[in-house]
């Protein structure tokens, strides 16, 4: 029972440093090899849509990348909140470090959204209710990364950090719901997304797919980017010293 | 008199020392909405459908733009501090604040808010319904603000931070608020539109005050 790493074990940011530096190859390897096979699924193996044409295909980054965008805020919330109630330091930095990812996965969400659009609807942006919601989820990440960077005292950079995300966090459902209310009284739904057609088993496969490697392309790069962060905020420990002056280089 | 009393009470006769600029939100509201006539053109049946939108855009901005200086100054003399180790709980304290920040500028904009509507054409039903709007969304704009300016005192470029962190939480306020009178310009009941203004207002009152003391503990 000795040997077993307990549940706290990775709250060091030292045993955090090194197995994630451990882990990251890993990470990628699986990122890459699963969204080369579900780009391939996706792009090659599955059928024509009947009314969409080809264009249909961008959905297996679009769906994954939207799917990561909402529940990394609620990931980053989540420890960003541990962080603060608990004083865990990596918890904090974990949440930091999620946050581009997270904003970087609703700009593409966005992005692959106005490419499909177009073909599909005539026109790079409407104002439909989910995209709406998604351009505000943006808003919010970036509001979030923008108070943590502007407050030079990182203790107070976390905490308020966590604040707001958690105030974004109860905020994401009513704003979801006043959007998409808005977007009814306003306009008939002129277009529906929901009304998709009955999918064919390689195109769930493919999507399945691609959420896999874009689950683990968040892992391997939030995991760098908290590496990074523990570096610098444990730079004055001896541990942080010691692998300088072994290493000669970081690794 | 109670702590939060005479904080208010502080709070409003320090503004009234300095009326010049305690108007300046009013003043930003009425211009910034005059504006928007001379962009779109002055075809009436157009602004009187924009209408409602600009008066609840423009409340918006001008409401958060005034929240640089809700807790600025006490914090820069130290009496912020001082008023955080009283016996005063800080919920008490953000709750004073944001009613002296709505009594300063919230009620001023539902005060004006009918002479815009005149501007625009709207019918006097439509008014009505704008200024009970704004009478419901305005307190929950000072306490959102609230809790972004606790959030980004002392930071070198709070002002623009604050309009980033606030304004999507504040979207909406937005789409009720201006959904309201948009619905009685076409003849619907606005009463739904009023019922999720008044459960926002709740909403935030009861978490807006916890979390802008959690907020000014801190920042302070």
């Amino acid at each position: 029972m000795k040997n077993l790493p307990r549940f706290f074990t990775f709250a060091s940011p030292s045993r955090f440093y090194r197995a994630a530096g451990w882990a990251i190859p890993w990470i990628y390897a699986v990122a890459v090899l699963v969204s080369l096979a579900g780009l391939y699924l996706g792009f090659f193996v599955a059928p024509v849509d009947a009314t969409q044409g080809n264009s249909y295909r961008i959905i297996f980054i679009h769906v994954p990348a939207a799917w990561m965008s909402m529940v990394l805020y609620l990931v980053m919330a989540f420890w960003a909140a541990i962080g603060w109630a608990f004083n865990a330091r990596l918890a904090s930095m974990v949440a930091r470090s999620l946050a581009p990812t997270g904003a970087a996965f609703t700009f593409l969400a966005l992005w692959t959204g106005a490419f499909w659009g177009k073909p599909t609807w005539g026109a790079w942006w409407v104002w439909d209710a989910r995209l709406t919601s998604e351009l505000i989820l943006l808003f919010l990440y970036l509001g979030y990364m923008a108070l943590v960077e502007a407050i030079d005292d990182t203790r107070r950079a976390d905490q308020a950090g966590a604040l707001l995300a958690v105030i974004g966090a109860v905020n994401v459902p009513i704003i979801y719901f006043s959007v998409r209310w808005w977007n009814t009284l306003h306009q008939g739904a002129t277009i529906s997304m929901t009304a998709a057609p009955k999918m064919a088993n390689t195109m769930l496969l493919s999507m399945l797919l691609m959420t896999i490697a874009f689950w683990a392309y968040a892992f391997a790069v939030v995991f760098m980017r908290t590496r990074a962060l523990v570096l610098e905020r444990e730079r004055d420990n001896e541990w942080v010293r010691a692998l300088g002056v072994n290493n000669g280089s970081v690794a | 008199m109670t702590p939060m009393a005479a904080l208010l009470a502080r709070d409003l006769r320090l503004a009234s020392r300095r009326p010049a600029e305690a108007l300046l939100p009013v003043v930003f509201f009425v211009v910034a909405a005059s504006l928007f006539p001379l962009g779109v053109g002055p075809e009436e049946a157009t602004l009187r459908q924009i209408a409602p939108g600009i008066v609840w855009v423009c409340a918006l901005l001008s409401s958060l733009l005034s929240l640089g200086t809700m807790y600025a100054g006490d914090y820069s003399d130290g009496s912020l501090e001082q008023m955080l180790i009283s016996r005063m709980s800080s919920v008490e304290l953000a709750v004073a604040k944001c009613l002296a920040h709505w009594l300063m500028s919230g009620v001023p904009l539902i005060v004006v808010s009918p002479l815009l509507g005149l501007l625009f054409g709207l019918s006097w039903e439509s008014i009505g319904m704008m200024a009970f709007g704004l009478l419901l969304g305005t307190p929950v704009l000072s306490m959102m603000g609230s809790m972004g300016a606790a959030l980004t005192l002392g930071l070198r470029n709070s002002s623009v931070l604050i309009l980033l962190i606030v304004l999507p939480l504040c979207v909406p306020v937005l789409i009720f608020g201006a959904g309201a009178v948009s619905a009685a310009e076409v003849g619907l009941s606005p009463s739904g539109h009023f019922y999720l203004l008044g459960a926002m207002l709740l909403l935030t009152s009861v978490g807006a005050p916890v979390a802008t003391a959690a907020a000014l503990r801190i920042s302070v």
